[in-house]
């Protein structure tokens, strides 16, 4: 029983890494205005926004199964106060960081059209800690699963799709963009 | 005839930054000029008002509010 609970949290912790990083490039996508006739940007948001609820559904049971494996000895609190659990504290530790990011994300998002915008923009913009506190979580925890190559080209994957994404998005540009970033100091 | 409350979709244009998302999801009603910015009829017809209402809620920045005109 233990260890079905250990490989159920590793399996989901797993999931959860795939899913946070479609949806941090779905995200980077929309911002970058990415949109072809079949993937209008509606669509792009809209997966966005489902894959983020699905990742948080895979995050209840990897944290869930990890506290209720006795092996280890995680308590509840430990998952969302960042760096007080006794089993691997730095690890885990991000891990909660990244909890505690990701129901203030998701928390404000759910409420976007009825927030200040400017604030539920702030609080988003953590997302780009986000992805690299969970690869660095996964990548420090998974001890053992950290020498199979399988999993390591899934890390490799998922570094390589936000990276990619990323430079789409640094690299986008817009007239609307552009002129707001016009200097007007410059034509006085 | 029966007229419930009218509802017009206004869009708040220093916000709005030509995303179109809103042209997408309510193609019925929101039309985008040259440069993407959404041009916007008076009236919402009450068989759009669901669609209109995602619409707003899916404006990236928010700039698109459905507002009551009686
Ligand atoms: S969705 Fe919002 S930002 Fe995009 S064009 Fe419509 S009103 Fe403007």
């Amino acid at each position: 029983m233990s260890q079905a609970l250990w490989y159920a949290s590793r399996a989901t912790g797993l999931v959860s890494l795939l899913l946070v990083t479609a949806t941090t490039v779905l995200g980077l996508l929309g911002a970058s205005r990415v949109a072809t006739a079949s993937w209008p940007r509606f669509v792009v948001a809209g997966l966005h926004r489902n894959l983020s609820l699905l990742t948080v559904a895979f995050l209840a049971v990897h944290i869930s199964t990890a506290v209720i494996d006795p092996y280890a000895g995680i308590k509840w609190l430990d998952a969302v106060l960042p760096f007080t659990s006794s089993y691997q504290p730095i690890w885990l530790g991000l891990g909660a960081v990244a909890l505690d990011l990701m129901i203030a994300i998701t928390v404000t998002s759910l409420l976007r059209t009825r927030m200040s915008h400017r604030a539920w923009r702030i609080v988003h913009l953590t997302s780009y800690a986000l992805w690299p506190i969970v690869v660095i979580h996964g990548l420090g925890n998974g001890g053992t699963d950290r020498h199979q190559a399988w999993i390591l080209a899934l890390y490799a994957l998922c570094f390589l799709a936000v990276a990619a994404a990323g430079l789409l998005r640094l690299r986008a540009t817009h007239p609307d963009t552009e002129l707001r970033n016009v200097n007007v100091a410059r034509w006085r | 005839m029966t007229r419930g409350p009218r509802w017009t979709l206004k869009v708040d244009p220093i916000r709005c930054q030509a995303h179109g998302l809103c042209a997408e999801l309510l193609p019925e009603v929101v039309d985008l000029d040259e440069w993407g910015y959404p041009l916007l009829p008076g009236e919402v017809p009450p068989l759009l008002l669901s669609e209109a209402r995602a619409a707003a809620a899916g404006c990236p920045t928010l700039a698109l509010r459905l507002v009551h005109t009686d």
